[in-house]
C-alpha cells in the first residue's frame, strides 16, 4: 500500500509542535512517546502499519479546536480516530501525522424523549448510546457489529451500518447534527435536532466523508421507541438462486423485516464446527428478523413462511422462544470469528442490486477457483450488502496480496453488476486505488471540491479516499 | 431552453452566457432567482425499475404522477409522500420528481420512513460548467466517495442541474388507519402527536388542524388493528376512527397544506422542535397546520409578521416564507455556514449562473 512521503519539515519540527499542543492541552493529553505511539500504528485493518508522529485525546471542542489550529499553522496532516475499528484503514497514520484520537469525549449532553433525540460527545460508543436510553424505551438505531467498540465518531465518518438498516437505514439517516471543528480551528454547528437544514445539506456531505471535512466533536442523534418484541426466523436452501428469489418476493410483498442476513455453504460449515449453532447443512441459509408485538410477529412470519414455502426450503425454523432466538442468530454472530479460526480473512463489503445475487455467487466461485483462496459469504441480503470473506494465510509469502488482488476481483464485479465497492465498511486506504473503477475523473473532481472548500491545505486524512495520483496536485499544496 | 437529453443540457449550461433559472415544472420553486428559463422536463422516463430490490431509477425531468403510477402498479410508492405545493403556491405546471429531490419535499409520512434526500440513493447532474457529475448508485447502502446525493437534494438547482435520480421505494401497506382526537386544545392536541410519535406503535403520521389532532399507522391489517386499540387507550380523548381512502383523503390534506390554500395572508413554513410548535406559533400569530408531531408548521400570517416569525424560532429552528411579499424567502444561515455553502457553490458553480439569487 502506497501512502506519500512523509513531510521532512514537519518531521524535523516535530519538538516544536509537541511543545504547541501541550500548551494548548492538559499534560496527559499529549503523547510522543515512541513506545505509546505504538497503540495508534493501525485501525482494524492490521495489514498496514505506521506509528505517527505524536498522538492527542482531548476532551473538548474547545481543546480540538486549539489543536487543530496549531496543526494548521504548522502544516501537521491530522488523521481523526474514534475508537480504531475501521476495516478500510480510514484511522491509519503517517509518520508525520497526528492521531486525534476522541475517545476521551464521551458525555451524554442532553437526551430528549418528547422530541426524541439524543446529544453526545462523538467519542461515545455506539452501543452505550443506546444504553443511555433503553431503560426509558428508546434505542439508537444503527448497529454495526463493531457496536460494542466504536465510536459515533467513526460511524459518522464512514456512514456506518449495520444488520437492522433495512428497516431503519444507515448513520446518515439517524443523524440530525454536529458540532464539526475545520482545519483552522472553526468551529461550526451543521444541522441541529429538528432535523432539516436551513440550507445545503452539509450535514449529509459530512457523513461518510472519512474524517476528510472536519473532526465530529458532537451530534444530535435521532433515538427511536423501542419495539415491543422481535423474532428471527432460519430459512435453509438448496441453492443460491433460490434464496435470492425468496428475499425478493418478501420485500416485494411488502414485509419490511428489520433484517434479512444471507450464508453460503463455506460460511454455514465453518460456523457450525466452531459455533455448533445446529444450522441444517444447505447451500444457502437465510435469517429473517421481524418486530412488533407477539400478534404482529406471529402475522408477519406466517407471510413469510408462506412465501418461503413455495420456494420449497430445506428447512423453516422458527423460534419458539429466546433461548432458540439466540441459536438462530449465534451462528450468524460467530461467522467471523469462524472463519478466523481457520485462516486469516479479508472481509471486504462491496453491495450489489439484490437481483444479481445468484450471478455474483457463482462468479466469486469461479474467482476462488482461479485464484487458489476459500472464501465464504455472509452479508445483508435485504440491502444487497455482501461480506465476502477471503482465507489466506498471512504467514505464506505472497498470499496477502494474492488476497487482495481476488478481493479487487470481487469489487470490480460488484460495480460492474450495478453496485458499488463499498456499503458500510468505507474506502478509507483500502479501496482508495480502486475509486476509479467506480468514478470518473469529473466525479471524482466533484467530490474533491468539497474538500477543497472545507479543507483548502489538505491537511486532514489527507491520502485516504481518492488515489494518490488523483488528490496529489492538491495535497502538495 | 428545453434541452432533450442530457448531453443537450450539458452544452447548453456550458454554452450559456447569461444566468439560468433551472425548473422541472415550476411547480414549488421558491426565491427571486431570476435568468433564462431551462427546463428539464424534455429528459423524461424510466430507466430501471427493479420493485423486488425497491429501486427505481428515473430521469429528472419526469413528472411525478407519471412516476407514482409506474410504482402504483407494482403496489408500490414513494415512501416520503411529496407535496403537490401548486393549490397552497397557486401555481399551475407539472411537478417533476428531479423538481421534488432538489426541493426535497417531504410530506407527513418523513417521521417514519424518512424525506426525499433519505430515499435518494444516487443522482447524474450537470455542474455549473457544463460537466457531467454522477454520485451514489442504485443501491441502498453505498458509502463509496462523499455522499453527494444528500448534497444534491434540496439544493434548489443552486449546484447543477439534475439528469437522473435513483430512489429507494416502498411497498404500499396493506391498510391504514387514522385516529382522529378531538376536544383538545392546541398544546395538549399536539402533546398528544409527541406522546404517539413516542410510542412503538411506528405512526406514519402525526398532524393537527382546525382543533383535530390525527394519527396514522400503516402496515398489515390485523397490525393496524391492534396499534389502532393501543393508540387509543394511550391518547385519550375524544377519539374517532378513519379507514381506507377516506383515512388516504385526509393526509393529502396535511401532505398538500389543503386547509390554508386559497386564503388571504402569508404563508411561512416553520421547521422546529416538535415541543416548541404550539408556542411558536402562539407567538405569531396565525392559522397554522401542524405536521411532523409539530416539527413542521405551515403557518398562514398576516403580511409583514418576518421580524416576528425570527424571533420565534431562533435558536430552536428556522422558517421560509413560501408565499408572501416580504423576505428574506430563505432562512439566514450562521456567517460560518453560510461561508462553507457559499464556498460549495462556487466550487460547483463558479460562474454564479445557476438560480441565481436563489438560497441566501
Amino acid at each position: 500500500m502506497q501512502m506519500p512521503e512523509p513531510d521532512a519539515g514537519v518531521l524535523a519540527r516535530k519538538a516544536r509542535i509537541v511543545a504547541r499542543l501541550r500548551a494548548v492541552l492538559p499534560v496527559d493529553a499529549v503523547i510522543d512517546a515512541p513506545e505509546e505511539l505504538r497503540a495508534y500504528e493501525c485501525d482494524a485493518l492490521t495489514a498496514y502499519r505506521c506509528p505517527p508522529l505524536a498522538a492527542v485525546l482531548p476532551r473538548t471542542t474547545e481543546e480540538v479546536s486549539a489543536v487543530l489550529r496549531v496543526c494548521w499553522e504548522e502544516g501537521v496532516p491530522v488523521v481523526p480516530r474514534g475508537s480504531g475499528t475501521s476495516l478500510a484503514g480510514g484511522a491509519m497514520p503517517t509518520a508525520d501525522s497526528l492521531i486525534l484520537g476522541v475517545a476521551r469525549m464521551n458525555a451524554v449532553l442532553e437526551t430528549d424523549y418528547e422530541n426524541r433525540f439524543i446529544r453526545v460527545q462523538s467519542g461515545r460508543t455506539n452501543l452505550s448510546i443506546t444504553g443511555a436510553v433503553e431503560a426509558d424505551g428508546f434505542f439508537y438505531a444503527p448497529d454495526p457489529s463493531s457496536q460494542l467498540a466504536c465510536a459515533i465518531a467513526g460511524n459518522i465518518a464512514m456512514n456506518s451500518g449495520g444488520a437492522h438498516c433495512l428497516k431503519y437505514g444507515v448513520t446518515t439517516n439517524n443523524l440530525l447534527g454536529v458540532t464539526l471543528v475545520q482545519m483552522d480551528g472553526t468551529v461550526v454547528t451543521l444541522g441541529g435536532p429538528w432535523g432539516e437544514p436551513a440550507g445545503l445539506d452539509l450535514l449529509g456531505v459530512v457523513c461518510g466523508s472519512e474524517g476528510q471535512l472536519g473532526v465530529v466533536t458532537e451530534a444530535w442523534l435521532r433515538i427511536l421507541p423501542r419495539p415491543e418484541g422481535a423474532r428471527p426466523v432460519l430459512v435453509g436452501f438448496n441453492s443460491n438462486e433460490v434464496a435470492g428469489a425468496c428475499v425478493s418476493d418478501i420485500i416485494k410483498a411488502g414485509i419490511l423485516p428489520v433484517a434479512i442476513e444471507f450464508m453460503d455453504r463455506p460460511c454455514i460449515r465453518a460456523t457450525e464446527a466452531f459455533a455448533h449453532a445446529g444450522y441444517p447443512d444447505c447451500e444457502a441459509l437465510l435469517i429473517i428478523e421481524v418486530e412488533g408485538s407477539e400478534a404482529e410477529i406471529s402475522e408477519q412470519l406466517a407471510r413469510i413462511r408462506q412465501i418461503a414455502l413455495a420456494h420449497d426450503p430445506v428447512e423453516f425454523r422458527e423460534a419458539e422462544d429466546e433461548d432458540q432466538a439466540k441459536r438462530i442468530w449465534l451462528g450468524r454472530k460467530s461467522a467471523f470469528g469462524a472463519m478466523g479460526q481457520i485462516n486469516d480473512y479479508m472481509c471486504l463489503d462491496g453491495t450489489i442490486p439484490v437481483s444479481s445475487l445468484p450471478h455474483v455467487l457463482k462468479r466469486i466461485g469461479e474467482m476462488s477457483r482461479d485464484f487458489g483462496l476459500d472464501v465464504g459469504n455472509v452479508f445483508h441480503a435485504g440491502d444487497g450488502n455482501m461480506h465476502p470473506l477471503i482465507l489466506f494465510d498471512a504467514n505464506k509469502p505472497g498470499d496477502l496480496e494474492k488476497c487482495e488482488a481476488f478481493g479487487a476481483e470481487i469489487l470490480k464485479l460488484c460495480v460492474e453488476v450495478g453496485g458499488c465497492l463499498t456499503g458500510e465498511h468505507g474506502v478509507g486506504i483500502e479501496k482508495r486505488d480502486l475509486m476509479g473503477v467506480q468514478f470518473s475523473a469529473a466525479d471524482m473532481e466533484a467530490q474533491m471540491r468539497v474538500k477543497d472548500v472545507f479543507d483548502p491545505k489538505w491537511l486532514l486524512n489527507p491520502a485516504k479516499v481518492f488515489p494518490l495520483e488523483a488528490s496529489a496536485g492538491r495535497r502538495a499544496v | 431552453m428545453r434541452p432533450s437529453s442530457e448531453a443537450e443540457l450539458a452544452d447548453a449550461v456550458a454554452g450559456s452566457m447569461r444566468p439560468l433559472l433551472v425548473r422541472g415544472g415550476g411547480t414549488r420553486t421558491l426565491g427571486h432567482a431570476v435568468g433564462e428559463v431551462l427546463e428539464t422536463g424534455g429528459i423524461s422516463g424510466v430507466e430501471l425499475y427493479e420493485p423486488g430490490a425497491l429501486t427505481l431509477v428515473v430521469r429528472a425531468g419526469t413528472p411525478l404522477a407519471e412516476v407514482e403510477g409506474v410504482l402504483a402498479g407494482e403496489r408500490q410508492r414513494l415512501a416520503f409522500e411529496p407535496p403537490d405545493l401548486r393549490g397552497i403556491l397557486g401555481r399551475e405546471g407539472v411537478s417533476t420528481i428531479g423538481g421534488v429531490v432538489a426541493a426535497n419535499a417531504s410530506g407527513p409520512r418523513r417521521v417514519q420512513a424518512g424525506a426525499a434526500r433519505d430515499a435518494a440513493l444516487g443522482v447524474r447532474f450537470v455542474d455549473g460548467t457544463g460537466t457531467m457529475v454522477r454520485n451514489g448508485g442504485r443501491v441502498m447502502k453505498n458509502v463509496t466517495g462523499y455522499d453527494l446525493v444528500k448534497l444534491m437534494a434540496g439544493s434548489r438547482g443552486v449546484l447543477g442541474v439534475m439528469t437522473e435520480v435513483s430512489l429507494k421505494v416502498q411497498a404500499m401497506p396493506e391498510a391504514e388507519a387514522t385516529l382522529v382526537v378531538e376536544g383538545l386544545d392546541d398544546p395538549a392536541g399536539l402533546a398528544c402527536l409527541r406522546a404517539a410519535l413516542g410510542s412503538p406503535f411506528d405512526v406514519s403520521g402525526a398532524a393537527r388542524h382546525s382543533g383535530r389532532s390525527l394519527i396514522r399507522v400503516e402496515g398489515m391489517a390485523g397490525s393496524v388493528a391492534y396499534r389502532v386499540r393501543r393508540l387509543i387507550a394511550l391518547v385519550g380523548g375524544e377519539v374517532s376512527l378513519v379507514e381506507g381512502e377516506s383515512s388516504a383523503a385526509l393526509w393529502r390534506a396535511v401532505r398538500d397544506v389543503v386547509p390554508l390554500q386559497g386564503r388571504p395572508g402569508e404563508v411561512w413554513r416553520v421547521v422546529t422542535l416538535p415541543t416548541a410548535a404550539a408556542e411558536v406559533v402562539a407567538r405569531i400569530g396565525g392559522e397554522a397546520l401542524w405536521d411532523w408531531g409539530g416539527g413542521l408548521i405551515w403557518l398562514l400570517a398576516e403580511p409583514g409578521r418576518g421580524a416576528e416569525v425570527v424571533a420565534a424560532v431562533a435558536g430552536r429552528g428556522h422558517a421560509t416564507l413560501v408565499r408572501g411579499q416580504g423576505g428574506p424567502v430563505f432562512p439566514p444561515e450562521a456567517p460560518e455556514v453560510a461561508a462553507l455553502a457559499a464556498g460549495i457553490r462556487a466550487k460547483f458553480d463558479p460562474r454564479g449562473i445557476l438560480n441565481r439569487g436563489m438560497m441566501g
